[in-house]
């Protein structure tokens, strides 16, 4: 598409200098060019304006460059550049390559209003482009910026499209000036508000709530009528809103949650030092990025795949050695385990600390990870999606594994019943070492997971400990499939209470509401029932 | 060494083996006076461990390599400066019992330290008690002047307001979402706002308040809510007093929503250099920060500074920030206080440090004020895609801290001033020192 479009250029611009009509633009456009020299924002406004208004071919070029921080200026040289995606530098008037560039050449600077200006200007620069992506954003640029002096070249821009999203667009940043500007006839306006009526998302909603008030009274009228109508449409669509961000905070809770129903809820051990297990693998993320990053670039979008295992490992590793070194000596005492992985998890806290320093460290989302799309009128980010997906794996795969392998088995086994799997040939030293492990793999593997939504810092753990209690007490202690529901009904429930009692009275609402719900039924949503129950 | 010295004195009071001790305290005793005699001590008093680790370390590293710089000038009065570090571990009550231990038992000439308010509420009836000094910092919420107390970060009017006012013309702001974490600062702060645009005229529908719980991590709904609120027509900023780790998994959430700051601009109290050093910018490209330092500020005295910090730490991309330079001001202010009186007795000190000034890092002269509060510029920059913050704004000149904000029915009669009125919190209208408060 670029080659495509740079030809055409080069071909205007050819014909344009042949025609000698290239030397008036030109000029205009060393004027327009030189208010970037001067590093002010209002006189980079009045550039971008006189570059727009040169009508050179050049032009787009420039506001592009500008727009991704790759116009460069020089103050001494009183120059222009415009630096290319790979790097090569050309003058800006001339697009005649700058052989030594002035040594003091710095990015011209933006402000927010100028990048509103800048996006405006290629909006209404592009409106012609060969290329219809380009097109679409244009129109979708414009539609923002509602710059009346657009007007006249998206109704051109509209009188030639064929691509009908494309068209759509264009009648809607068509519209969008229309009802901005106010002076258009009255019939124009009404199909105007239609037109806009008909987009139906919160853009709508802030354009035909900013119709200004000299607009006749018809058409206020209509676009009061569309402002409710629309308002209705959003109500509803914030009711799946709200579900579907309880599914994803429920799956987040899930996630730290899962590892603990194992030691909690299949052992029976309170261990304060999950969290820290998250933590860990969280960091074990950090470290495979690290690497990624200064060995192996390519492999960034697949350096979760990567640091999932390692992470499960790691954490594991670090389960069994706390359970052989301190848990095992402590079975059966509650209270001394409780205090015992307490101070592990600020041993491991420091620890962290000490070795990575106190800071966030940065773990970046691969592409695949980042972005959002869009179902309806609500927005579904990618990540939230994709932990969603790799929470239901962990849980089915975790599930599978407790029922149909040998390790299941003899886990189930040993928690049922110690002497009896004991008496049986069963290693029931082991299997407790291996059932630590495999919680405290699993609360890594949850890490890494988390490592995209929240801050990798060594207090990553405690935000967590907490919920994944509740969840499990919830829930009902012993039962996976408990876990599964406690999360996504705590997860639900939250959201949908968030929004009328704010974030900190939800939160103590929920805690309320578990209160209540454990009074009357002790052992959670799926207690155990039969003779696991006295195990 | 102070924990070495503290372990033996403790013995050496300690009635056990007293034929043994007494070898060991004569030695001592010859040694000890000879070396107290040596040094100044400076207190460090910044949570090394706990949530508040992650701001605080910085600062005692800065405090750290301040003393370091002045024991390579020779010094202060003949003698070398010494560190006393404690770790209050971010735990409150903590910080009064460790303030305590420096000022009685370390005979600290001043301490530096604290970040949250709270720890700051919390440090203070032991620093009057005792009688010592103070440096604080951290912009805060204002509403305060303690005699024994040196405010190095920003009051609500050299931050908050600024900002807003900034929002209102530059961006022509008519709707503001006020979002922070449910403790004193933000809601302090916020309430001052609030009063503020309100006297502007803004009306109380375009007034969005929320609050979170600390580490707060599930902003979906909020930054939806935010989304909503900036879709009725207006121009709608966030003005942002959310602290610490939640600020990461906020912004992130902004940028997977797709909300740009050309579209709803945001602007934090709480979001620095450090903070930043913990995140991909890119999706946050010109979002807003009001602060008085800005790393990205081109100025010799600032390039210096960063040059040997980045020298201290053995790190190149170790990044400063805002509290570092207030402390930097507050120690440099500090010495030349103690120079002035040559003697570091905390009356003396207290007495002489108002009307003293110290150059900024940012090229102008701040000045300690009567209210125990400094001037300093003001500057608004936006997020640049490296981390760093790029200056869009800053005010003609510098701003003089105010202890009591003016748009506070309970505050805007009361003045602070230590100098003339010797009262922190003096009723204008009813001309008595500590009414009204």
């Amino acid at each position: 598409m670029n080659v495509l479009r740079d030809r055409l250029f080069g071909l205007l611009f050819a014909i344009a200098v042949l025609t000698g009509a290239g030397w008036v633009h030109a000029a205009g456009l060393s004027e327009a060019v030189a208010h970037f020299t001067q590093d002010d924002y209002s006189a980079t406004s009045d550039g971008i304006a006189a570059v727009n208004d040169s009508g050179d071919p050049r032009a787009v070029a420039i506001v592009e460059a500008l727009q991704d921080g790759r116009l460069l200026f020089s103050a001494a040289a009183k120059t222009v550049v415009v630096k290319d995606r790979a790097g090569a530098l050309t003058d800006a008037v001339t697009g005649m390559p700058v052989a030594t560039p002035p040594a003091d050449l710095s990015p011209v600077r933006l402000n927010n209003r100028l990048r509103r200006t800048v996006a405006a200007a290629l909006g209404s620069l592009t409106l012609m482009s060969p290329d219809s992506l380009r097109r679409y954003e244009a129109a979708q640029a414009v539609f923002k910026s509602r710059d009346a002096g657009a007007l006249e070249t998206v109704e051109a821009a509209l009188a030639k499209e064929t691509d009908g999203r494309i068209k759509q667009a264009l009648s809607e940043a068509r519209a969008a000036i229309l009802l901005v500007k106010g002076d258009a006839a009255e019939a124009a306006q009404l199909d105007a508000v239609n037109v806009i009526r008909a987009r139906g998302d919160q853009d709508a909603l802030a354009l035909l709530s900013a119709v200004p008030a000299s607009a006749p009274a018809s058409v206020k009228q209509l676009a009061d009528g569309a402002i409710a109508s629309i308002r209705r449409d959003l109500e509803v669509w914030a009711g799946v809103q709200n579900a579907w961000y309880g599914l994803s905070l429920g799956s987040v809770l899930l996630l730290a949650a899962i590892g603990l129903a194992i030691t909690f809820g299949v052992m029976g051990v309170i261990n304060m030092a999950h969290g820290e297990m998250v933590m860990l693998g969280a960091y074990v993320t950090f470290m495979v990025q690290e690497v990624i990053r200064t060995s192996y670039p390519g492999l960034f979008d697949v350096s979760l795949l990567i640091a999932v295992p390692l992470a499960f490992v790691l954490t594991g590793i670090v389960g069994i050695a706390i359970e052989r070194s301190v848990i095992r000596f402590l079975y059966g005492r509650p209270l001394e385990t409780l205090l015992a992985t307490w101070g592990i998890s600020l041993i491991l806290q420091q620890a962290v600390r000490t070795t990575f320093g106190p800071t966030n460290r940065e773990v970046g989302a691969p592409s695949w990870m980042s972005g959002a799309f869009e179902i309806g009128r609500i927005t579904i980010t990618y990540n939230r999606l994709w932990i969603i997906c790799f929470t239901l794996i962990v849980f089915f795969v975790l599930l599978a594994m407790l029922r149909f392998t040998r390790l299941g088995l003899e886990m189930r086994a040993v928690t049922q019943n110690r002497h009896m799997a004991a008496s049986m040939g069963i290693r029931t030293h082991r299997i407790d070492a291996l059932t630590f492990g495999l919680g405290s793999g699993i609360a890594g593997i949850a890490g890494v997971a988390l490592s995209q939504i929240d801050n990798v810092s060594p207090n990553l753990g405690q935000g967590y400990i907490i919920d994944s209690f509740m969840v499990v007490v919830f829930g009902g202690v012993g039962n996976l499939w408990g876990t599964l529901v406690g999360a996504f009904t705590l997860g639900i429930a939250n959201k949908f209470l968030e929004p009328f009692a704010g974030a900190v009275l939800g939160k103590i609402a929920i805690l309320v509401l578990i209160i209540l719900f454990i009074q009357k039924r002790p052992r959670g949503l799926f207690a155990l029932k039969g003779r696991a129950v006295e195990a | 060494m102070s924990e070495k010295n503290r372990a033996i004195a403790g013995r050496s009071v300690s009635r056990r083996g007293v034929i043994a001790s007494a070898a060991v305290a004569a030695a001592l005793f010859a040694a000890q006076p000879a070396k107290a005699q040596e040094t100044i001590k400076v207190g460090i008093l910044h949570s090394l461990s706990g949530t508040m680790a992650i701001s605080e370390t910085t600062l005692k590293d800065t405090m750290l390599f301040l003393i370091d710089e002045q024991n390579k000038k020779g010094g202060l009065l003949g003698k070398k400066l010494e560190a006393v570090v404690v770790d209050p571990a971010s735990n409150w009550p903590l910080f009064a019992e460790k303030a305590r231990e420096l000022i009685t038992k370390d005979k600290v000439s001043a301490v530096f330290g604290c970040w949250t308010s709270v720890s700051r509420k919390s440090v203070l009836p032991v620093f009057k008690e005792l009688n010592s000094i103070l440096f604080y910092p951290v912009q805060y919420e204002g509403e305060e002047s303690e005699r024994n107390v040196f405010y190095t970060g920003a009051a609500p009017n050299q931050q908050a307001i600024p900002a807003v006012d900034y929002l209102a013309k530059e961006e022509k702001v008519q709707r503001w979402v006020l979002a922070g974490t449910d403790y004193v600062y933000p809601r302090t702060t916020n309430k001052i706002l609030e009063a503020y645009l309100k006297a502007k005229g803004v009306a109380d529908a375009d007034i969005m308040i929320n609050y979170t719980p600390f580490g707060h991590s599930d902003w979906q709904t909020i930054v939806a809510d935010i989304k909503k609120f900036g879709s009725a027509g207006k121009k709608t900023a966030v003005v942002s007093t959310i602290n610490g780790d939640a600020n990461v998994p906020f912004y992130k959430e902004l940028g997977n929503q797709g909300i740009k700051a050309t579209d709803i601009p945001v602007v934090a109290f709480s979001v620095g250099e450090e903070e930043l050093a913990g995140l991909d910018t890119k999706p946050l490209l010109g979002h807003l920060a009001a602060w008085n330092y800005f790393q990205s500020i081109k100025n010799p005295a600032n390039d210096e500074f960063i040059k040997k910090w980045q020298a201290y730490t053995k790190n190149p991309k170790r990044v400063t920030n805002d509290p570092m330079e207030a402390h930097v001001i507050g120690f440099a202010m500090w010495v030349k206080a103690v120079e002035k009186v040559k003697s570091t007795d905390p009356d003396k000190v207290i007495d002489a440090l108002p009307g003293i000034e110290a150059a900024n890092l940012t090229g102008g002269t701040s000045k300690m004020l009567a209210n125990h509060h400094i001037t300093k510029p003001v500057f608004i920059g936006e997020i640049k895609g490296d981390g760093q913050f790029d200056v869009v704004w800053k005010t003609p000149g510098l701003v003089e801290g105010d202890a009591w904000s003016d748009f506070l029915p309970g505050s805007k009669d009361l003045d602070a001033d230590w100098v003339s009125l010797k009262c922190g919190n003096y009723n204008k209208a009813t001309k008595k020192c500590g009414g009204g408060a």
